[in-house]
């Protein structure tokens, strides 16, 4: 029997937990990152397709949840917070999926070998970038107990916080990522024209996660705003 | 006259089966929305539910429902029109028990959000003006009725927000939110007990012959309030050691401390309906009783006898018994968004308010007040998403119900006086 009551009505489908269970697959999909690029360096094909299968498979998950929470936020529906910002850092959190989709696109159709010197580099700065998307991970578990706190409070502050430390950590993936940037054109005659360019590319995309990890956090802060 | 006294016992009958019908539809439908955010917050089982609904709802209709039943039953029609025709009066109401019944099951069938308040009002007036003339109807009184389906969800949600708002403030965003928790619930159901007690002692108890002053209906309040604290202490302290103890996660902790409490806002509730919403059943009947005791003669002033009141209870935990307890069911799975906290806020409110209500006499939705209590908390940041759209279908439901009742009772009613005319 169709039964549909005012106040069965009335509550409208939460986004935050879907939010929450849809950083829980990105961040699955980020962390499949390092062991590719791993991979990628021992030019292990069946690593890289195993990691490549399980990014693009998280992030098709993610693209369901993202879709599953976007249809059940119409206008109509009223949150403890600005909608939009809940929408800007649901996108951010896909871009994250996204940019490892990129990295492993890469790593399956060309040879992406780098020279051993520059293995250490490539992997910490990779590990850094995936260190920010683990703590955007920590906010992200924070939320549902922001939402019964209203957003302010002691719980309030103790997310400012996780906020500051990942802006540190974001900072930190710069100063790596200018640094291995530095290695790789003083390397460009050794790996030729097109791999400089392709690592150029690349490594701007492991940066991106830190970067819309960053961003996401910075949208977590305006809902924190008073 | 003669028609009266003619077919008294076969109209009373019919009235007693429609008085049961129209209720087991409140209780069906209605009492589910009462009762639905503490369910629906977790705190309650089903059947927990259903056992404090057929307690309470029985209290409330028989200590306090007296003045919305009077309303109802003589406040919409102005008895002396029909002074001279009696039946007609009968038939009326019959009619409106009727319609209004047949009403509520088809929409609850169909799934529309109306309210058993706007159903019962929509259906009188409606048999009064086609049956009678459009001067029966006390317009006055239906202008102060229709002003109260507004005031009353405002004033629930407002009292939400407030309700809210103060936990957020001392409780949830206190340094330790359990033990503040702790030390505050007793005074949030001290105020549940206070705010009931105090407003059925001021109107509820004058048909039990018992007759205080504004000071004694105070204390004896202050003093029921203080009961419910005391009980409600022993509950929570229970959890509370676990609580406090385990400091990881302090505001699930403030949630286990809120969630026995709701069984305490659920009895106030369970209450609040009773007194409001069983005289929608009860008030055309005891018009009925009126009418065929005194032998035709509409009379002001007749007791409202005990077992009218007994009927609309047993009425209504049937309903519930067959059939709300799907509709609870449903909601208690539905609204997960509920936590005790908020649920605790939404109910008391909603709970007031209503008492409030028939304290004035008039017969509001309990629905609604439930809506706007829910969207009082909302505001005040205890829920993650609210469907604005629902204001949509409750103004649309007004709007179809009141006629749909009105034109339904009409028909009824021309069709009971062919029968017995």
């Amino acid at each position: 029997m169709p039964f549909q009551n005012p106040l069965m009505q009335l509550f409208g489908q939460s986004p935050f937990k879907p939010m929450q269970e849809h950083f829980r697959i990105v961040l699955e999909c980020a962390n499949q990152v390092p062991p590719l690029l791993e991979a990628a360096q021992l030019g292990d094909q069946a690593g890289i397709k195993k990691s490549r299968d399980e990014i693009f498979r998280l992030e098709s998950d993610a693209d369901d949840i993202k879709n599953e929470v976007r249809s059940h936020l119409p206008r109509t529906i009223f949150l403890p917070v600005d909608r939009r910002e809940v929408l800007m850092i649901l996108d951010l959190q896909d871009s994250i999926a996204d940019t490892a989709q990129d990295i492993a696109g890469m790593m399956i159709v060309r040879d992406m070998r780098l020279p051993e010197k520059m293995h250490q580099d490539i992997m910490a700065l990779t590990n850094r970038c995936v260190d920010a998307c683990n703590q955007l991970g920590k906010i992200m578990e924070e939320m549902d107990e922001l939402v019964g706190a209203g957003f302010r409070g002691p719980e309030s502050d103790k997310v400012m916080y996780m906020i500051d430390e990942l802006n540190k950590i974001e900072t930190d993936t710069d100063v790596h990522a200018v640094n291995l940037m530095k290695t790789l054109f003083s390397n460009e005659e050794q790996l030729g024209a097109v791999s400089t360019v392709m690592w150029d590319r690349v490594i701007h995309w492991i940066g991106d996660l830190a970067n819309f990890a960053e961003r996401a956090g910075n949208r977590h802060r305006l809902l924190l705003a008073r | 006259m003669d028609t009266i006294a003619l077919f008294a016992p076969t109209l009373l009958a019919i009235g007693i089966i429609f008085c049961v019908f129209m209720c087991w539809g409140i209780g069906a439908n209605d009492v589910a929305n009462a009762l639905g955010t503490s369910v629906g917050s977790g705190a309650l089982t089903v059947k927990t539910a259903i056992i404090v609904a057929a307690i309470f709802e029985f209290a409330g209709a028989s200590l306090a429902g007296g003045n919305v039943t009077g309303t109802i039953r003589k406040g919409i029609i102005d008895p002396a029109q029909v002074a001279s025709e009696p039946e007609l009066l009968v038939f009326g109401m019959l009619a409106a028990l009727l319609a209004a019944g047949t009403w509520l099951a088809v929409a609850s069938v169909k799934g529309w959000p109306v309210s058993t308040t706007h159903s019962i009002v929509g259906a009188i007036v409606g048999f009064a003006v086609a049956g009678i003339g459009i001067d029966a109807v006390s317009w006055g009184k239906i202008g102060k009725i229709v002003a109260s389906w507004v005031v009353s969800p405002a004033l629930g949600g407002g009292i939400a927000f407030l309700l809210m708002f103060s936990i957020q403030k001392l409780i949830i965003n206190s340094p330790k939110p359990s033990e503040s928790a702790a030390k505050y619930a007793p005074f949030y159901l001290f105020l549940v007990g206070f705010v009931i007690s105090l407003v059925t002692i001021f109107k509820g108890l004058k048909h039990l012959n018992i007759d205080l002053t504004g000071l004694e209906s105070t204390v004896a309040a202050a003093a029921v309030g203080f009961l419910v604290a005391l009980i409600g202490k022993r509950a929570v302290s229970k959890v509370t050691a676990v609580a406090v103890e385990n400091p990881k996660e302090p505001l699930e902790a403030v949630e286990r401390i809120f969630a026995p409490m709701i069984v305490f806002t659920a009895c106030a509730m369970a209450f609040a309906h009773g007194s409001n919403d069983v005289a929608n059943g009860v008030g055309p009947m005891a018009a009925i009783y009126g009418v065929i005791e005194s032998g035709g003669e509409i009379t002001k002033k007749s007791a409202m006898p005990f077992w009218i009141l007994a009927l609309g209870g047993v009425g209504i935990v049937f309903g519930l018994a067959t059939y709300g307890y799907r509709v609870m069911q449903t909601i208690g799975r539905k609204i997960t968004a509920l936590t005790p906290t908020s649920g605790f806020c939404a109910t008391v409110a909603a709970a007031m308010t209503v008492v409030l209500a028939s304290k004035t006499a008039m017969p509001v939705s309990t629905t609604h007040i439930a809506v706007g209590a829910v969207m009082g908390v909302g505001l005040a940041r205890g829920i993650a998403a609210l469907n604005l759209r629902v204001i949509g279908n409750i103004v649309l439901s007004w709007i179809v119900t009141l006629p749909a009742g009105g034109i339904l009772a009409a028909a009824f009613f021309f069709m009971f006086k062919g029968i017995f005319t």
